[in-house]
């Protein structure tokens, strides 16, 4: 990739940083806390897809 | 007894209302990633410079960042989704003749689309069923999108292959979450504008895809 395009693209997710940043510090001040048993059922699905895409690899693999 | 309820009147309103944004946030999400494998399909055959594919990018950001809010709340929001999505859709075309152009690139290509396919709908779905309230969520994945976000920026100019896919494996892990978050907060009253989740959703699925299809062509043997 040509040094331009990096820097452009380094800008840009710069720029993404500092727009996100006021609105991950809101939400990680006054956002609603999960207990242990809420992040389990996040762990579930997301254990899911990780397992799913160790069977893609493992597909295009063969 | 046929005595009016206020409480169970309103609150058949708010289920109604629910369900009215998540049809049309479905019926708007597949109508614009229709539309971007269309453009996708045109910038294909028009082989697109990866210049362009940027810029076209970053013009995406723009709208979403400039002009979507403005138009959010009336029906020109439609038109400004489908823009977005267009030039997404469009910028996909110079990645996707670089996979085809592999000897696996078919399979590739396929396989990243329909795995993007069954992680969407499994994840919709779980969201949908459960009725699980993930806005606890945000704070997490507020951080770990800026975390990600720190380590491309590092390794576009580091160039580490390993960092690469980590931070594709991440942007997957973050985006499922993601979907998680939107969807229960559509159910949970905490989107009320379909078009502001439409785009939530679309991007989730474009970065989904954008990330698989990285990892399989790397995984594969022939990146």
């Amino acid at each position: 990739m040509e040094f331009w395009l990096k820097v452009v693209i380094a800008l840009m997710l710069a720029m993404m940083l500092w727009r996100l940043w006021p609105a991950a510090k809101h939400m990680l001040e006054h956002g609603p806390k999960g207990t242990s048993k809420d992040w389990m059922g996040v762990a579930l699905p997301i254990g899911a897809v990780v397992l799913f895409i160790v069977f893609l690899v493992m597909m295009v693999r063969n | 007894m046929n005595e009016f309820n206020p409480t169970i009147a309103r609150g058949r309103e708010s289920v109604l209302a629910t369900n009215k944004v998540i049809r049309n946030t479905y019926i708007m999400l597949s109508m614009t990633l229709l539309f971007s494998a269309v453009m996708a399909a045109v910038g294909m055959a028009i082989n697109l410079s990866p210049g362009v594919s940027m810029m076209m990018s970053i013009g995406a950001i723009g709208l979403i960042w400039l002009v979507l809010p403005r138009f959010e709340n009336s029906t020109g929001g439609i038109a400004v989704v489908f823009a977005i999505a267009g030039l997404l859709g469009a910028g996909l075309g110079p990645i996707l003749n670089a996979y085809l152009a592999l000897a696996n690139g078919p399979q590739l290509v396929g396989t990243a689309l329909g795995g993007t396919g069954v992680i969407f709908l499994g994840l919709s779905g779980y969201a949908l069923t459960t009725r699980k309230d993930f806005s606890f969520m945000g704070g997490f994945l507020f951080v770990g999108i800026l975390v990600v976000f720190g380590a491309m920026i590092a390794n576009l100019f580091m160039e580490i292959p390993a960092l690469s896919l980590a931070v594709s494996a991440g942007i997957i892990m973050l985006m499922s979450g993601l979907i998680l978050f939107d969807t229960s907060r559509i159910i949970h009253g905490g989107e009320t504008n379909y078009i502001r989740a439409t785009v939530g959703l679309y991007l989730s699925i474009y970065n989904i895809f954008v990330s698989l299809l990285h990892i399989l062509g790397a995984m594969s043997g022939d990146d």
